[in-house]
């Protein structure tokens, strides 16, 4: 099984690569952008194949390590 | 006073900590591997600054769950004291033994250069050597040290005299200008509730001696020092 986590900043916390890429793109001429967030993700191959157990692996994976939930939210897809 | 330093692969600042540490106290700290489960009998356990694992996934994340942190956790539940430099700093926010998280400088640089901090809470076993309100040279190198946190944690570190040292000009001031790397309330150095861990993103170890430029960080490990031997 394969599933795929995507991890973004909370709202409200500053992101200096975000404001970077947002100035970037307004130098290269492209108007209208607003806001711009960076993340990150993360494709995960699981030898679990029972859909309801390898959301609960991973959730507790993000917990653990693939995530700080201090500043980051996440979410899963499996794919 | 007996202190430990944990070295993870890619720590590269473990030298100059364990020299310094050496230096002030008198004794030899004991290094220890980040593989190891056990920490020795000590009465400081230190997390050096450097890149532990190449700052992969978050900086300090993957040294964080290493094995020897969970003794580290388990000595600074015990009040055991702690002090964790630069990675250090992030490696004890990412276990979760200090509040918040360090987040990318605010200019996006690798900052590294000296500046000064002042000494906001001087009744801690890391501070207890300055003045309150002294203001200190010191070392910083880093591209992720803006402190972050939830608004209420801040009002409490900040309640709780909490925040230790903070980033200011050469006269004490402390203004944008002078928040090297963009930390909420310009913050440098925090500590736990409990009082006996300590993270800060400066490098003190680094000005210990006039050979080095000065020596107003020799400082933080005269109030260890002070501290034990007390």
């Amino acid at each position: 099984m394969k599933a795929r986590v995507t991890i973004t900043l909370k709202n409200g916390v500053l992101d200096p690569q975000g404001k970077a890429i947002e100035g970037a793109l307004g130098a290269l001429g492209f108007s209208g952008v607003g806001e711009v967030r960076q993340g990150k993700i993360i494709d995960l191959e699981l030898a679990e194949s029972d859909r309801d157990a390898a959301m609960k692996t991973i959730d507790e994976m993000c917990r653990k390590l693939l995530a700080n939930t201090v500043i980051e939210n996440y979410s899963i897809d499996i794919v | 006073m007996k202190a430990a330093v944990v070295v993870f692969p890619g720590i590269n600042r473990e030298r100059d900590m364990m020299r310094a540490l050496h230096v002030v106290s008198g004794t030899a700290p004991i290094p220890v591997w980040h593989a190891d489960k056990e920490l020795p009998d000590v009465d400081l356990i230190v997390i050096p600054g450097g890149f532990s694992y190449g700052d992969y996934l978050r900086c300090g994340a993957i040294a964080a769950r290493s094995p020897i942190m969970g003794d580290v956790v388990a000595k600074a539940n015990e009040g055991r004291l702690v002090l964790g430099i630069c990675n250090g700093f992030q490696i004890l926010t990412e276990s979760g033994l200090l509040p918040g998280a360090l987040m990318r400088n605010r200019n996006l640089n690798f900052i590294c250069r000296d500046v000064h901090l002042r000494v906001e809470n001087n009744r801690t076993p890391f501070s207890s050597a300055y003045a309150k309100g002294q203001v200190i040279r010191c070392p910083v190198a880093h591209h992720d040290g803006n402190y972050f946190a939830d608004a209420e944690t801040i009002a409490r570190l900040e309640g709780e005299g909490r925040v230790v040292y903070r980033y200011c000009d050469e006269t004490g001031a402390v203004t944008e200008a002078a928040n090297v790397n963009g930390s909420i309330n310009s913050i440098a150095g925090i500590l736990n509730e409990r009082g006996n861990v300590l993270g800060m993103m400066p490098h003190p170890e680094n000005l210990i001696e006039q050979l080095q430029g000065g020596d107003d960080g020799r400082g933080v490990f005269e109030s260890l020092v002070g501290a034990l031997a007390a």
